[in-house]
């Protein structure tokens, strides 16, 4: 119990320090519903790709540039945040994404290793901005839910979507 | 300036501005809207102003008449999230946040099925996986049942109804007794999902041989190979016929065909012949010349 204790949080200090860009980092220990194990190095590479999505998220809806998402994204959560950049684009809009905190927790892990679904209490500054004119800036904390898929060498996004709380 | 004080000179900043917004433009914004659906925000004041409606998955700009209701149609907000709304006019800008939830209704499901080919007889051999989504591509978070059922011809169907939650629901179901294409359906609501799994016999149960004299060789021959619950082991699975007799050894490696494997091997008085196929040893016969 104890080392379990001792395991999680040197993880979530390690997350806390490498991901400065994402504000404070919070990995909740792991709570599957499903029958497959989860390996704790699957489980890291999982927790850094979701947090290096949320940067890509930013600095494309930051930077009206959708083919940022291509690193981070597939499916279905690509395509609905490209659109919004192009949407963004021809509106003359963009909007900044500054993250402030992230309290992490994977659920569910499919038992094809295909798909792992995570649970995100986060916090944000949203701006929204038109031709650099700031029209308004937001702290945010909303419940995302996110489903990760695996590809060649990373695991990619496919759905983020936030949980009306 | 650090990121506090900056936070804190735009809170002040706020707190001084919003009771200015309640003059001139205000949203009467409702906590959730469904994805899809029409909805209105009632505004007040007067003049003209501009709406932002604005999330990762959406952004909406509508040119609008303060005191007018402003009328979203059906379809215009799709993407399930969480909304940032400003109203803005010359003299204000009021912000508001909301919530879009995803339409109640399945619409689409993502089924992963594994294995498409296994073994007959395998204790939770076969698992599948479902997400439930809405018609615009929204992860229905809401608990939904999903039903799982597993088919194949002359065999029980096994079925399960499983819960989603966070809009995924998984299951694990015992491959048939008896072989063939099984037919794995996933139902949420009026949406339903198939895969077919290949069910294959398991291991031969059983595996025996006959020998016969044919000139100065011995032709051998196994007994049709079924496994252990009755389902005849498929063409191709190699069977291996082994002869040694005093310091020599041959031995044949032949496909069945027709569910038997036949071999030719030379005769020597006094060998001992064996059979196997995979980890599974058959009978043993020794050669003494017989007919």
């Amino acid at each position: 119990m104890m080392r379990s204790l001792a395991i999680f949080c040197a993880a979530a200090a390690i997350f806390a320090a490498s991901a400065a860009g994402q504000g404070a980092v919070q990995v909740e220990p792991t709570m599957l519903k499903g029958p497959r194990p989860l390996a704790k190095q699957t489980e890291s590479a999982v927790v850094r790709d979701y947090l290096e999505a949320w940067q890509t998220l930013s600095a494309a809806l930051n930077q009206n540039q959708a083919d940022l998402l291509n690193q981070d994204f597939v499916g279905t959560a690509k395509e609905k945040f490209a659109a919004t950049v192009d949407e963004q684009a021809k509106l003359g809009l963009h909007t900044h994404y500054q993250e402030r905190s992230h309290d992490i927790k994977i659920i569910f892990y499919s038992p094809d290793g295909l798909s792992i679904q995570v649970v995100d209490n986060i916090e944000y500054d949203v701006q929204l901005l038109e031709h650099e004119k700031v029209l308004a800036t937001q702290p945010v904390r909303a419940r995302y839910i996110a489903v990760l898929t695996p590809t060649e060498v990373r695991w990619k996004v496919r759905v983020l979507q936030s949980e009306s709380q | 300036m650090s990121r506090a004080c900056v936070s804190l000179l735009a809170l002040m900043i706020g707190a001084a501005v919003l009771p200015a917004l309640g003059q001139s433009g205000t949203l009467n914004l409702p906590k959730s809207v469904e994805a899809g659906a029409a909805f209105s925000i009632p505004t007040s004041g007067s003049g003209r102003a501009t709406l932002y409606i604005a999330g990762p998955a959406q952004i909406l700009k509508r040119e609008v008449q303060l005191g007018q209701p402003i009328a979203f149609a059906a379809g215009d907000l799709t993407n399930a999230g969480h909304y940032l709304a400003v109203l803005s006019s010359q003299s204000s800008t009021a912000t508001r946040e909301f919530d879009v939830v995803p339409a109640p209704q399945p619409a689409t499901l993502s089924f992963l099925a594994r294995p498409s080919r296994l073994p007959v007889g395998l204790q939770n051999g076969v698992t599948g996986a479902v997400y439930v989504f809405d018609s615009f591509q929204n992860l229905i978070t809401n608990p939904t049942p999903v039903s799982f059922q597993l088919s194949v011809a002359a065999a029980p169907t096994q079925a399960r109804i499983v819960t989603t939650i966070q809009g995924a629901a998984w299951t694990e179901m015992n491959s048939s007794p008896k072989e063939g294409n099984a037919k794995f359906v996933a139902q949420a609501g009026d949406v339903s999902a198939a895969r077919v799994i290949q069910q294959v016999p398991g291991d031969p149960c059983g595996l025996k041989m006959s020998a016969r004299k044919a000139g100065d060789k011995i032709q051998l021959e196994t007994d049709p190979l079924r496994d252990c619950s009755g389902n005849a082991v498929t063409d191709g699975t190699v069977v291996t016929f082994t002869e040694s007799w005093n310091g020599g050894q041959t031995t044949v490696d032949v496909p069945l065909k027709h569910g038997v494997a036949q071999a030719e091997v030379p005769a020597h008085n006094g060998a001992r012949i064996t059979v196997a196929t995979g980890v599974v040893m058959g009978n043993e016969i020794r050669w003494e010349g017989q007919s």
